[in-house]
């Protein structure tokens, strides 16, 4: 039932997103210039569905905040994951991320209990359960060690497990490529999130993890903008991640 | 198409063989040499199993750099990104030889090459400068004259400006003891040009340059390499379909979905799909298109061609690009030499023929240099899949010793194998000219 009040409040956002787009920015008409020696109507069959286009009513707003986030990466974010990786040690740094990963680990066994997958809820609260005891409060790895698996599940996924499309294509400003599904997804994870460390966490410690939460995430994501040799980055990357969303979702 | 199909595995299958033996014949270590794969095309994806690497240090000190190359040169809006020109650094605290390393097609200063290269060479002791290739989308647009790339004589002077002024930049805090300068496939082809020119621009005069499994004509390895895409199953009308497949293997495998852009794509794709052998030849052949096809792009824009954009068009920093990524997928790099490249250039030659053209760009229009300068070296293996059947001779022809070539290893799949990499160095520290 709650699935179902979900799926249709996502549909009526949805459409009321689509309403006030401000769509792609208007281009100049091709027809206007002389054809080129490889034309589209030249090369591409008639017929031709083009497998890596990702529904993307609102790409004039996506493509600009795309922009901004690269503008961001830069000027703010990348400097200062910089000076973190000059000012606290290796060993310290992988503490800090095994420690936000371990409450990771318990949104994923939410949300394994969501998608019916007793495996998956176990191997993460097993994670949860040894990392936070003998694995000091999440600070090392130990279930890793004793090859525990480590399954990821966002309520995005969740959703797409009950059957709720992608929808279409968002760069969230800050976080970068999703899509309405797993945009709105973050916002139950985020609070069950913040509800958990508002309960485990002293108040500096809770302030520090807020902090520190987006610059270790920047530090473990290899990605750099524009640096990847495509001229197409901004539709490569919108394919790859819908592929892998659409993957994840299988899984 | 199931014959023709089967003609290119036999036909495969003979060039190994007469490959291998041709090799055995000439290469001195055969026997003891312990790269450990022996098919071509895997040793062209996989590269080096781990264990079989060379022992190198996990970080040293590769800093990315940024340098402006035309001051007055107004980049379109659409590469707003990409108006100044990246390349990376690692230095000695210490008076050191230098060494440049220019990246092979559609490579980064940073790509993975170019990085394990460095740590090899950093840890000889040496201050390394790591180029881009001159096919590298922020060459294009930040450092060549024309943007028109794939010239051997326009694209070696591309790079020797560009190696002038990292120069001039490092000069203040840096003393090097000598100059030297190697590349890998397209990489190593540019470095023999830049050789040439060094003869006469004396800037660096450099002591050792090595080639590594360089092309002989661009033109021929193009070919072979635009031809592989034809191991799509359904052939090239797939490449869409084969492509998405490749990228569903890859992401149910690799968390981050957007390194597939990057240049460990192959070795990854390869791991998550468990492709067959007929489908390693597709597979490199998709992976060379998916960089050639942004390379030509960025050229048309770059020269305001009308290749597949129309001329005249502007595109902006929001542009849809849908529609040239799927153009220009469908075209061979080939496709870009007759219909692009030689039309741009046509001028230059007066009285000499398209085919003429595109043939010279070729070592073998710098045969009578190649043969006379000691300082170059060169380390290739005979069966590299950007060669044609006989190729490899030209080398053991023009080299003589100066020329070593192991029996396997693909196209640069052994570059990291720990004998190689021995090779690698020791061509700079008690290589050929002290």
């Amino acid at each position: 039932m709650s699935q179902f009040l979900l799926r249709t409040s996502i549909l009526v956002l949805a459409m009321s997103f689509v309403g006030c787009s401000s769509g792609p920015t208007p281009q100049p008409q091709v027809t206007d210039y002389p054809e080129p020696v490889f034309s589209a109507k030249r090369l591409l069959p008639p017929d031709n569905a083009d497998i890596t286009a990702v529904y993307d009513p609102w790409q004039g707003m996506n493509r600009r905040i795309y922009i901004f986030n690269y503008h961001f990466d830069q000027m703010v974010f990348l400097p200062v994951v910089r000076g973190y990786e000059t000012v606290v040690p290796g060993v310290a740094r992988t503490g800090v991320h095994n420690f936000f990963n371990n409450f990771e680990d318990v949104s994923t066994m939410l949300n394994s209990i969501l998608q019916l997958s007793p495996n998956k809820f176990f191997q993460s609260s097993g994670r949860v359960v040894v990392n936070s005891t003998v694995g000091l409060f999440g600070l090392l790895d130990v279930a890793s060690k004793m090859e525990i698996p480590r399954p990821e599940e966002d309520f995005g996924q969740t959703l797409g497990y009950w059957g709720v499309a992608q929808g279409p294509y968002l760069v969230i400003p800050f976080l970068g490529p999703s899509n309405l599904r797993d945009g709105l997804g973050k916002i139950p994870d985020a609070y069950v999130q913040s509800a958990l460390k508002d309960e485990v966490l002293s108040d500096p410690v809770n302030l520090g993890a807020t902090i520190l939460y987006p610059i270790d995430t920047r530090a473990n994501t290899a990605f750099y903008y524009y640096q990847n040799g495509s001229a197409f980055e901004y539709e490569m990357v919108r394919w790859l991640f819908s592929t892998k969303r659409e993957v994840d979702v299988i899984q | 198409m199931t014959i023709t199909k089967f003609t290119q595995v036999v036909f495969t299958a003979c060039c190994a063989v007469l490959f291998t033996s041709l090799a055995v014949a000439s290469v001195v270590n055969v026997e003891n040499y312990g790269y450990p794969i022996t098919d071509r095309f895997e040793a062209t994806v996989i590269g080096t199993p781990t264990e079989f690497e060379a022992n190198l240090p996990k970080r040293i000190p590769f800093k990315e750099k940024r340098i402006t190359i035309f001051p007055d040169r107004v980049t379109p809006d659409v590469f707003f990104y990409d108006s100044e020109l990246i390349y990376s650094v690692a230095l000695q605290k210490h008076d050191a030889p230098l060494i440049f390393l220019i990246a092979g097609t559609g490579a980064a200063h940073n790509g993975s090459k170019n990085r394990n290269m460095a740590k090899a060479f950093y840890q000889a002791g040496f201050h390394v400068v790591s180029i881009s290739s001159p096919t590298f989308n922020n060459f294009v647009t930040a450092a060549s004259t024309t943007g028109v790339v794939g010239h051997a004589e326009k694209d070696a002077e591309d790079l020797y400006r560009v190696m002038e002024m990292i120069w001039a930049e490092l000069k203040p805090d840096i003393t090097a003891t000598s100059f030297n300068l190697t590349g890998y496939s397209l990489g190593g082809f540019n470095a023999a040009f830049v050789s040439k020119l060094d003869e006469e621009r004396k800037s660096f005069n450099f002591k050792n340059v090595l080639l590594i499994n360089p092309p002989v004509s661009i033109y021929s390895s193009i070919s072979l390499l635009d031809r592989m895409i034809q191991n799509i199953p359904g052939g090239v009308d797939n490449f869409d379909k084969f492509a998405d497949d490749l990228i569903h293997g890859y992401t149910s495998v690799y968390k981050e979905s957007t390194d597939a852009v990057g240049d460990d794509f192959l070795y990854k794709a390869y791991k998550a799909m468990g492709l067959k052998d007929e489908q390693l030849a597709a597979l490199i052949g998709t992976s060379f298109r998916i960089s050639s096809s942004s390379l030509v792009f960025t050229s048309d824009v770059m020269a305001d061609y009308g290749y597949i954009k129309p001329k005249g068009l502007l595109l902006d920093r929001n542009s849809d690009l849908s529609v040239y990524k799927n153009v220009s997928v469908r075209l061979g790099f080939t496709d870009y030499y007759h219909e692009f490249f030689y039309p741009y250039y046509e001028a230059d030659y007066p009285g000499q023929d398209r085919d003429d053209v595109i043939a010279a760009i070729s070592l073998k229009s710098i045969t009578d240099y190649l043969r006379s300068a000691k300082k170059i070296t060169v380390m290739h293996n005979a069966d590299d899949v950007i060669l044609e059947p006989g190729q490899i001779d030209f080398f053991r022809d023009v080299f003589g010793d100066r020329a070593t070539i192991y029996p396997h290893g693909g196209h640069c799949g052994n570059m990291n194998y720990r004998d190689n990499v021995v090779h690698m160095v020791a061509a700079f520290v008690d290589g050929g000219n002290q």
